[in-house]
């Protein structure tokens, strides 16, 4: 293994303290979210004790230090994403949230009946239905670009269904079901050769790998905090500039306007126009918090030490016997998901939660990759930058005895 | 290993996982309904045979966890011989015993059903017991061809 300080990061985490049955906790369940750091906590309990009002609206000396630290959280983001304006950095409730507004704003302005916007069989259902429902709304049509039978995206067919009538295409940075991270660089190119825009959804691939959304030349990239070992309630849409400013409002209320009469309402500039209301301000500045964390770590290293992971992880999971790994793309990011001949993934969910550990099963809020997979779920472990070659072992050790029991 | 988890996965579980009983299409079936949990995809067809209101032949097909499939398996064996009234009494006890609000439930009364009274201890997996029996209830009223548990 790497010079990965793993012992500090670990001691750095509360939760991994915690006895789950009478068992050390381990914890593989990080694609559905993570846990979050000793800073992560006391930030959020310091800024209630210490700083919090609420942000743009007053004179009084705690809502211009709760402003600042929420100003200051969106640059944070913007450094870490390598966005060209702070303007571009939009706050949302998550990556769900985000892909909605991209579909209810710029799809409602700028695509038409007939349209067509470009998906993959890959997606999490947060970037399937969105598209369905705007597809109802005004009559466009939905594609899906295929993938094989290791999970990775066919490029040629995605390249084949870009049309003269494709206005979009959205496309997951990294699978949640499968761990396939997509050659997104390339399929941004080939869109952009048509002047197609794309979204990423970069709920997996952010915590996991170094996100710099100049070199992808993406259109808009969606994250959510929770997965970034910070709180639920906070996500990221960027978007650039331009685009963000031809789009219209979202949603009305408090903080998107600049002026409001009965008789009409003008916008606030970007990124305020799309963020109505009271934001979650807490929840915002300490996703700063997070990210100062990860940026110690280094994006990189935390790549260069999962990366290890995910290969102890597939190789120790080969040796055993009536084991079948659903996704097995060449680039891959630290998530197993599997299935065992004779147990059923909620036989496995359980059982190895009686041992302590966490996994998910079932089918990933991602139903078309198990019809295509032709299984009814999977049981997943998903790596962070905090789990070990030892709960590795657990892990498999534990697969190994249910299997015995299940006979 | 699996010590703590002895209570839920009794060793007729595990027999019927393996083996289940009446996993079979009954072609002349009087009901057909599909019984499906999108939480955890457990998807399954109960076939029941009906002579006036006496259940005289009970069977499934489809897939599911070994806690859903012991429990439809076991379903099956114990309505065959039974009267609508009958099975559908025995539809709420077993709603009871395995949702754990009655915690007097006779567990003898329950027969080998007695063996699912361990998911109470799970409410995770307490849908994964009683969709078979959801869908029976279904077949029984006659008002449905396919239900959902979610």
């Amino acid at each position: 293994m790497t010079q990965f300080p793993i012992q500090k990061i670990r001691e750095d985490f509360p939760i991994l303290q915690e006895k789950i049955r009478n068992k050390p906790l381990v914890y593989l369940d990080n694609a559905a979210t993570c846990q979050k750091p000793a800073a992560v906590i006391e930030a959020m309990s310091h800024l209630y004790r210490h700083d919090y009002a609420n942000v743009h609206r007053g004179v009084h000396t705690l809502s211009v230090r709760s402003t600042d630290l929420y100003e200051g959280a969106r640059e944070k983001v913007r450094q870490f994403i390598n966005a060209r304006s702070h303007k571009e950095i939009v706050f949302v409730k998550g990556t769900t949230d985000a892909i909605n507004l991209v579909a209810q704003s710029f799809g409602r302005a700028q695509i038409k009946a007939g349209d067509e916007i470009l998906i993959t069989a890959m997606e999490h259902h947060s970037n399937i239905v969105p598209w369905q429902i705007l597809c109802q709304q005004i009559g466009a049509v939905l594609k899906v670009a295929p993938i094989n039978q290791k999970g990775e995206l066919q490029v040629e067919q995605f390249e084949n269904l870009l049309s003269d009538k494709t206005r979009l295409v959205s496309v997951v940075h990294m699978s949640n079901a499968l761990g396939t991270i997509n050659p997104v660089k390339q399929l941004i190119d080939k869109a952009h050769a048509r002047n197609i825009p794309v979204l990423l959804d970069g709920a997996q691939a952010i915590p996991h790998m170094r996100v710099d959304v100049q070199d992808l030349d993406c259109d808009f990239y969606a994250f959510s905090g929770h997965k970034l070992y910070a709180p639920t309630g906070i996500g990221v849409l960027y978007g650039k500039q331009e685009l963000l400013e031809s789009m219209p409002p979202y949603q009305g209320g408090g903080d998107m306007i600049r002026k409001v009469t009965f008789e009409e309402t003008e916008y606030n500039d970007l990124p305020y126009k799309f963020e109505a209301g009271t934001p979650a301000i807490a929840e915002a500045i300490v996703l700063g918090t997070a990210i100062d964390y990860l940026v110690d770590v280094g994006m990189d290293s935390v790549a260069a030490y999962e990366a290890e992971l995910l290969a102890y992880a597939t190789e120790q999971a080969h040796k055993i016997k009536g084991l079948r790994i659903i996704g097995e793309a060449e680039n891959k990011g630290a998530i197993l998901s599997f299935v065992l001949d004779n147990v059923h993934p909620h036989d496995i969910g359980t059982m190895l939660d009686s041992l302590g550990i966490a996994v998910r099963a079932g089918h990933h809020c991602a139903m078309p990759v198990m019809d295509f997979f032709q299984v009814p779920a999977t049981a997943r472990a998903s790596f962070a930058m905090y789990n070990t070659v030892d709960e590795i072992d657990i892990l498999m050790d534990g697969i190994k005895s249910l299997i015995e029991v299940f006979g | 290993m699996f010590d703590d988890l002895r209570d839920l996965y009794q060793e007729v579980i595990f027999d019927h996982n393996r083996n289940p009983r009446n996993f079979r299409v009954i072609e002349d079936a009087d009901r057909t309904v599909e019984g499906f949990n999108p939480l955890c995809g457990d998807r399954l067809t109960l076939y029941i045979k009906l002579d006036g209101d006496k259940i005289v032949d009970a069977s499934f097909q489809g897939s599911g966890c070994a806690i859903s499939t012991a429990s439809v398996s076991l379903m099956t064996e114990i309505i065959k011989g039974k009267t609508i009234d009958e099975a559908e009494e025995l539809f709420e006890k077993f709603h009871e015993m395995t949702t754990g609000k009655d915690e007097d439930v006779q567990l003898e009364a329950m027969g080998k059903l007695a063996v699912l009274a361990g998911v109470r201890e799970y409410p995770a997996r307490v849908k994964c017991a009683t969709l078979a029996w959801h869908t029976l209830d279904a077949a029984l009223k006659n008002q449905e061809t396919s239900i959902s548990t979610e």
